[in-house]
């Protein structure tokens, strides 16, 4: 007699809102289910056929290029009918409420619904008010799920593995959806997560919840397998966060000297788009230790298999479901 | 930093001296013994080692030697207002007051908020100053109180603070901001706490006399209410404060709150705030005209009485030279300023000799502490430390005349008054800038 295989349970949501409450076997599953697409993403004959005659609808409340049409692309390579919600066409502009495009929406039956908003917790309001499944693009400055998930698929793919790895997070952390996404996500799966940027730039909470921050890239830097950068948004010089472009690049911008203090196989990161000069070097974003074009392809890759997941899954009652 | 030239240079000993250097708790008759600019012995048993050939002498008997004096709050006109004051004739003033560093404000035309003005100060000052100076940056740029300046690479270019200057950082956003930004730097941020709408058209402490001058007054509350704000966010932000220049009772009731709660936050008292009160103004006598302004005697005597206890940290000339054109004025339309480099120590020894405030702890608010605070190595008589020293008889009797003032401009409010205390000679890296 075999002992019977208590496999613990994958990814079966019906929505992926963020990587808060995401247990490990879940978060793994996903990175799994995306080895696969890797491949498929780079076959001649890319097109599926899971989300054959289903419809996914991006609905982007902010202007963003590559997650938009990572989304679509994903999308599409599985069969999806794809619709992109330009805002400035919308009737967001007209007054409309968040939740009225919400109801809006749902009557037109589709199937996904992948939703950026600037204001944190706006995409689980809506996913409340739609029959349907919902992915979060990136809700304010709370979390953006496939973008940590996608992180991880590249550490994990180059490393081997997650857990004990020393991944050095750099820069903007106040603003960062990214940032709260991998912290929670790289915490999951056992690596040790520093914080690194000024203090004006870290909320103190993080400190006491527990993780190592720092003011100085060299401390932050030293041992670490991985450096992920943040974008600096250039409006945060007028809040008065940061003083100068130059003062931030000169004690924080990522350049080969500081990259230096990190591991000699040190990887490097960035969700982009970046700023050549503010906080990544070019030397350093155009280098051998960069990963950043492939954390695109990894995008794609990890997209298909969460909308894939969400709209196919046992949480939605799967294929039978509908 | 700019140190005075270094050309080979005799020892010096200076003999049968009272040595007070409160960083040792030191006070007690003995010796100097200096070379190669920096001190070798210091104290009673200076001498025990014996003297260092071809040593000058210099017989103390009756003196007292100091640690030079340390001025963390100086005004001077250069660059912009040279006509005023040059890093020249404010450092010829600042060693005849026993002053070895100076730190100067950066309130000049253009605002010191960039590293190579910052740079340009101190070249012009290792050219042409007889003393250290040392810039403050601006805390903000172009002080408009709206966005912090580069901390960090002012700090490297040699700036040992950051301070408003004359203003105020109204916005409280801004302070929070930059104390926590100033914190990583481990920067100090210096601010004048004064609400600029209470002070208003205020010219003067609003009381007694400015109701009978006819002139309005400056509540105390436009500078407790700021100081009680800035020092809550210095609370928050972990940052250390130090407050320029405070006036009031009220002042040194929260500034003693902080400390009791562990806030990083220090304060600076003018001397003119220690010796004088709102009564001199007189007869509209625009020379007493200063920001912060005179206050009352109560306010006085609490400001003496809290420097006595430590709570207060330092003492401040606030020098701020002002030409005619400024002063010559109906006393509402005067600019606010006075100057005090040399007045500093024999105004403060009125202090000494009222029997208020010990003299260790007058040099320490001079010297050692903001030496401390500003991170610099002078304040001390310690061996090693750079022989920048002042020799001081505590009891001649003078009398300030306008045709002695070596500052560039005349606007001294001791004008005519009598010192019981007068420096003899100031060294700077044992080397004699002022001898009388």
């Amino acid at each position: 007699m075999t002992t019977p295989d208590i496999k613990p349970p994958g990814f079966e949501r019906p929505h992926l809102l963020g990587i808060d409450g995401l247990t490990r076997h879940e978060i793994v599953d996903l990175l799994d289910r995306s080895e696969a697409n890797v491949l498929i993403g780079r076959q001649a004959q890319k097109k599926g056929s899971s989300l054959r005659g289903r419809t996914q609808i991006n609905l982007f409340f902010e202007a963003s290029t590559r997650t938009q049409s990572s989304f679509e692309l994903a999308g599409k390579r599985l069969g999806a009918d794809v619709m992109n919600m330009s805002v400035a066409a919308s009737s967001v502009k007209k007054g409309e409420t968040l939740i009225d495009t919400a109801v809006t929406l749902n009557a037109m039956n589709p199937d996904v619904i992948v939703v950026r908003h600037h204001a944190a917790g706006a995409v689980a309001l809506l996913a409340q008010k739609v029959g349907c499944s919902v992915v979060n693009a990136g809700d304010g400055a709370h979390e953006h799920p496939t973008q940590a998930l996608l992180d991880a698929l590249t550490i994990r793919r180059h490393k081997g593995r997650i857990e004990r790895l020393t991944v050095a997070i750099c820069g903007d952390i106040l603003h960062s959806r990214v940032a709260r996404s991998n912290i929670l996500l790289l915490t999951a799966l056992d690596a040790r997560v520093r914080l690194v940027g000024p203090s004006t730039l870290i909320p103190s909470a993080f400190r006491d919840m527990g993780l190592e921050v720092t003011t100085s890239m060299r401390e932050g830097l030293e041992d670490a397998d991985i450096v992920m950068m943040l974008r600096l948004q250039r409006e945060r010089m007028q809040g008065s966060l940061v003083p100068s472009v130059r003062e931030y690049f000169r004690y924080y911008g990522l350049d080969p000297e500081k990259l230096a203090w990190a591991r000699p196989d040190a990887l490097v990161m960035h969700p982009g788009p970046m700023n050549r000069g503010v906080e990544i070097d070019p030397a350093v974003a155009d280098g051998p230790q960069s990963l950043i074009r492939e954390q695109v392809e990894m995008g794609v890759a990890v997209r298909m298999a969460v909308l894939d997941a969400v709209v196919n899954g046992r949480g939605n009652g799967g294929e039978a479901g509908r | 930093m700019s140190a005075p030239d270094t050309l080979p240079l005799a020892p010096l000993v200076i003999d049968r001296v009272r040595v007070v250097d409160p960083s040792r708790g030191i006070d007690a008759d003995g010796a100097v013994i200096v070379a190669g600019g920096r001190i070798v012995a210091a104290g009673p048993e200076a001498l025990n080692q014996g003297r260092p050939d071809g040593a000058r002498v210099i017989d103390g008997a009756g003196c007292v030697v100091i640690p030079g004096l340390v001025d963390m709050r100086a005004f001077v006109g250069e660059p912009g207002f040279d006509h005023r004051e040059t890093f020249a004739s404010a450092s010829r003033a600042a060693a005849a007051g026993g002053i070895t560093t100076l730190v100067t404000m950066p309130d000049t035309d253009p605002v010191i908020d960039d590293p190579a003005l910052v740079d340009f100060v101190l070249r012009r000052a290792r050219d042409t100053a007889v003393v250290r100076i040392h810039p403050m940056a601006a805390l903000t740029k172009g002080q408009a109180g709206q966005e912090m300046t580069e901390i960090g690479l002012l700090k490297e270019a040699g700036a040992v603070g950051f301070s408003s200057g004359r203003s105020t950082v109204t916005n409280a956003q801004v302070l929070r901001r930059t104390l926590t930004y100033a914190r990583d730097f481990d920067a100090l941020v210096c601010h004048l706490p004064e609400d600029p709408d209470l002070r208003g058209s205020g010219v003067m402490n609003a009381g007694d006399t400015a109701v009978r001058l006819g002139l309005s007054g400056i509540p105390a509350e436009a500078e407790s209410v700021v100081l009680a704000r800035d020092l809550r966010l210095a609370r928050l932000s972990g940052g250390r404060y130090h407050a320029s220049a405070v006036s009031t009772a009220e002042a040194v009731d929260l500034i003693a709150w902080a400390k009791d709660l562990g806030i990083h936050a220090t304060a600076a008292v003018p001397i003119t705030n220690l010796t004088l009160n709102e009564i001199d103004v007189g007869a509209y006598r625009t020379f007493f005209k200063t920001q912060p302004p005179l206050r009352s005697e109560d306010d006085r005597r609490a400001l003496v009485e809290a420097l006595a206890r430590g709570v207060i940290d330092v003492v401040v000339s606030n020098h701020d030279p002002q030409d005619v054109e400024t002063k010559r004025q109906p006393f509402a339309e005067a600019a606010d300023g006075a100057i005090g480099v040399e007045t500093l120590l024999s105004a403060g020894l009125r202090l000494v000799h009222s029997g208020d405030v010990p003299l260790s702890r007058l040099v320490d608010a001079m010297s050692t502490r903001p030496a401390a605070l500003l991170g610099l190595e002078g304040g001390t008589l310690r061996p090693g430390a750079p022989a920048d020293l002042a020799l001081v008889d505590l009891d001649e009797p003078w009398v300030l005349s306008e045709a002695d003032i070596l500052s560039r401009s005349k606007n001294t409010p001791y004008e005519g008054a009598r010192f019981s205390g007068r420096v003899c000679a100031t060294f700077v890296g044992g080397r004699a800038v002022f001898e009388r």
